[in-house]
């Protein structure tokens, strides 16, 4: 039996070494030596969904096909205003309902088809005609439904010629750029699409950009490679992008540390102190398009008094909150939204930390001796959030001091969604990134009464609120339509349905050598004009 | 012996049956929903239901557990609903790097557990008894995400010996064939991968062998206290048999069946337990890949993970009983 065995891993290995003779050449590349770097391993914590944008939600698939796409139009640098994409220029009536793009000439696919008109509207028409499918998210709640939907605001999507598109509207629509410019609507290759059917976004991903897809492994890594005939010249500057999952935080700074990645976000706010003094690692902050905030449930007692509300409005101490948990790395709230969204009314008189003015609010309400509550809180860290469990244990602290008694409740993530929509949670915790920059992806979003029973979990509904929020909508002239947010923010401040609690900027790390790597807004980056020294 | 096996193997039949139910009934009576998770928190309550419409979730649960059957029984694994890829296709990489490392973890808890608890029996309360079972001690209960933590602050940054993560070189990465790493590595003739392949699941495995070599040794020792009072040893140290040969050959044979069942538990153990091992060392094994289906309510990759586990489970602790004969063979099958 032995001598068996002894014989069999003799012949083994002597096979092996005969096989290592035919290929032992390529084993010395890749390893890369003294030779500039060209190679990026970019680290994260989960896997991607999908790589079709149109059919995905999440921001781990779009951080990868925002590398393999282009979209008509593209959010400049690192803010987001619109500038040109695959549209060179653009041409808006004077209603505001027809919008007419030149696309760019020459531009190809990856697998080597023309991108034109056509293929612009093959891709909406995939969208808008997929209602049956269920699978576009995005489309939808974007531009208000799909086709023969009461809310649809696209009219049509006609090809003029091979480089001319033209979209007519059924009413104008403010936000229609910056919709245009989001990760969900870029334009994919039409033959790929249909050739690979179901399997597309899975085993063929064929866009315009920077990068080609090459592999994915599932849960582990996903690869691309320099697109060569790329429409930006002398880009991208990377020849190979891969993406390596590796769910745990400190893990994943350990795998930095030890130069088996080149760049990962998902820094646990306590290790940013000790990152600042590392000589060889750099720290990039992504500019907040988010908020995190503690929500009441403005239907249940006692939080359908205003006067409550606004007491605990001033019971939360928001810039320890920041030092403690966010390593300072994030801007206190006072609006429902980030300052660098265009509409924001910095006039606003922030709820300042006032345990006394609390006391005395609650008692005008009828309060006098505080009352008992649940607190719900968040099983896991989100980007506008790191540490829920500590900041819900940090406002119990500071609720305490006015005697109002929260009992902290948690469960599983998609639950904890579920039973916070539903109502069932007097007060939570919760927050929300950005789609497109604009101020109706966050006040009409999450604050309107058409939005109770999906993104409004307080459910607040105020009908001045709606009426500001309704007619900005379709108020095309830039400054009339910031005038009217800036209203209804003063309204939702007074009336007080949230404790806008922060703007967090999400930490990046890389290594030193890293150059022109400007994290987005969006929370997905275009990696092209990336390289190291 | 083979009608024994045969049986048993039979038996399995019941048994995956049973746990296909229970699982299908459980996921479906935890809140949550994959439609929701799928389209994200900003989706419309219309867009929700076309998704549960086309993916079958509003017909009656037995209707789609008896459709789930169906496919099952013509080998078709169902599709995940989260990326729309076959399972049986998607499943196999994670089961393979995950049996990679529970085999090489096992091999380390063997070897060096059985040879702690073997001589920590020989030398009773010796000082390496002592250290050795307290040792064992701390191995059980260290928690596996500190451990593999600490061997990656040591190993990994501070004195750069071996790789923190993953299971090759992310920058030069193994061509997969079977996804037996060590295996394809060897086929492909790559001595350089193979060895890179061995340092990445160096840390690992041995976080992951902790706790059942700590289980082995514990159990080894015992096992074999029992035997080496009996008469028969007795004797053979009476006729001066050199104490190796009797601890090694005479004892360790009669003191194996007991071992041989912690052996056989634990392993199969490892093949759903290792989720902390494989989260913090990157590790794209069955157990991250079922977790994570649990956080989307991705129904059809749970229920067909939790099944193939379940299978190995069984088959694994079938083979142990089939060595329980080649040990010991008073032990007869009929």
């Amino acid at each position: 039996m032995k001598k068996i065995l002894l014989m069999a891993l003799s012949i083994v290995f002597i096979l092996s070494i005969a096989l290592t003779g035919c290929s032992s050449n390529e084993s010395s590349s890749g390893s890369g030596g003294s030779k500039k770097q060209t190679t990026l391993v970019f680290g994260r914590g989960a896997d991607s969904t999908s790589l079709d944008p149109a059919v995905v939600t999440d921001g781990e698939s779009f951080k990868v096909t925002k590398n393999i796409y282009d979209t008509l139009v593209e959010y400049k640098g690192q803010t987001t205003d619109v500038g040109p994409g695959l549209a060179e220029s653009w041409d808006i009536s004077d209603d505001g309902l027809t919008y007419t793009f030149h696309l760019r000439d020459g531009v190809k696919f990856h697998d080597g088809t023309d991108f034109n008109a056509k293929a612009v509207v093959f891709n909406f028409d995939r969208w808008m005609t997929g209602k049956k499918s269920g699978k576009f998210a995005y489309y939808p709640s974007m531009f208000g439904g799909f086709k023969g939907d009461k809310g649809h605001i696209i009219e049509s999507v006609t090809a003029k010629d091979d480089s001319t598109v033209v979209f007519k509207l059924k009413r104008p629509s403010a936000p229609f750029l910056k919709d245009l410019a989001m990760s969900p609507f870029a334009i994919a290759s039409p033959t790929a699409v249909k050739k690979y059917g179901k399997d597309y976004g899975r085993k063929a991903a064929v866009g315009t950009g920077p990068f080609k897809f090459k592999d994915w492994k599932s849960k582990d890594t996903i690869t691309l490679v320099k697109n060569d005939d790329y429409w930006r010249k002398g880009q991208p500057k990377l020849n190979k992008v891969i993406f390596k999952v590796i769910p745990d935080n400190t893990a994943r700074l350990n795998a930095l540390k030890n130069g088996e990645i080149d760049l990962m976000d998902g820094v646990n706010p306590s290790d940013i102190e000790s990152l600042k003094n590392n000589k060889d690692l750099e720290l990039f902050y992504r500019p907040p398009m988010n908020v995190g905030y503690l929500g009441f449930n403005v239907e249940k007692e006692p939080f359908n008094k205003k006067k409550v509300r606004q007491a605990l409005n001033h019971a939360i101490n928001k810039k320890a909150l920041i030092d403690s948990f966010f390593a300072g790395a994030g801007e206190p709230a006072k609006n429902p939204m980030p300052s660098n969204i265009a509409g924001y009314n910095d006039d606003i008189k922030p709820y300042d930390f006032d345990l006394k003015k609390a006391k005395k609010l609650l008692a005008e309400a009828g309060y006098p001796n505080g009352f008992k509550t649940e607190l719900w809180t968040m099983p896991n860290p989100r980007p506008y959030m790191p540490a829920p469990q500590k900041i819900a244990e940090a406002i119990q602290a500071n609720f305490k001091k006015i005697g109002v008694d929260a009992k902290i409740v948690t469960m599983e993530w998609s639950t904890y969604l579920e039973k916070v929509s539903k109502g069932e949670s007097p007060m939570f915790l919760l927050g929300w990134t950005g789609d497109n920059g604009d101020a109706d992806n966050f006040l009409y979003t999450l604050l309107d009464k058409d939005a109770i029973g999906s993104n409004n979990y307080s459910r607040y509904a105020n009908d001045k609120v709606h009426e500001l929020l309704i007619k900005a909508q379709s108020e095309t002239d830039e400054n009339k339509r910031n005038e009217l947010y800036k209203k209804a923010q003063v309204i939702i401040h007074e009336d007080a349905p949230w404790v806008p609690l922060v703007h967090s900027k999400p930490a990046l790390v890389g290594k030193k050598s890293i150059e022109g790597f400007k994290p987005h807004p969006t929370g997905s980056d275009k990696l092209n004009t990336v390289y190291f020294k | 012996m083979l009608s024994y096996a045969t049986r048993r193997v039979l038996m399995l039949i019941p048994v995956l049956f049973g746990m296909s139910l229970i699982v299908f009934s459980i996921i479906r009576l935890i809140p949550g929903d994959p439609a929701q998770t799928i389209l994200g928190t900003k989706a419309t309550q219309e867009a929700i239901q076309s998704l549960h419409h086309a993916l079958g979730l509003d017909k009656p649960w037995f209707v789609q557990y008896v459709s789930y059957l169906k496919d099952l029984l013509t080998g078709d694994f169902g599709t995940s609903i989260r990326t729309n890829a076959p399972i049986s296709q998607e499943i196999w990489p994670h089961l393979a790097a995950t049996m990679e490392l529970s085999f090489v973890a096992m091999i380390i808890a063997i070897f060096f557990g059985i040879n702690a608890g073997i001589i920590s029996a020989w030398k009773q309360n010796s000082i390496f008894d002592f250290t050795a079972m307290v040792i064992a001690l701390i191995g059980v209960s260290m928690p596996v995400f500190w451990l593999g933590l600490l061997e990656q602050w040591g190993f990994s940054l501070e004195l750069h010996w071996l790789p923190s993560i993953g299971r090759d070189n992310i920058r030069n990465a193994v061509n997969p064939i079977t996804h037996f790493f060590l295996i394809d590595t060897l086929l492909q003739g790559r001595f350089d991968q193979f060895w890179v392949v061995i340092k990445h699941l160096i840390l690992p495995s041995v976080a992951l062998a902790t706790i059942p070599m700590a289980i082995i040794a514990r159990m080894t020792r015992s096992s074999m206290l029992e035997v080496m009072r009996s008469d028969y040893i007795r004797t053979a140290r009476a006729k001066g048999q050199r104490m190796f040969w009797i601890v090694y050959k005479h004892s360790l044979k009669n003191a194996f069946i007991p071992i041989l069942t912690v052996i056989g538990l634990q392993t199969g153990l490892l093949l759903g337990g290792a989720i902390l091992t494989e989260t913090i060392f990157g590790w794209p094994g069955i157990g991250r890949y079922v977790y994570n289906a649990i956080q989307y309510r991705d129904y059809p990759v749970i229920q067909s993970g939790i099944l193939v586990i379940a299978f190995f489970f069984v088959m694994i602790n079938l083979i142990v009983d089939i060595l329980y004969a080649v040990f010991d063979p008073r032990i007869k099958y009929r």
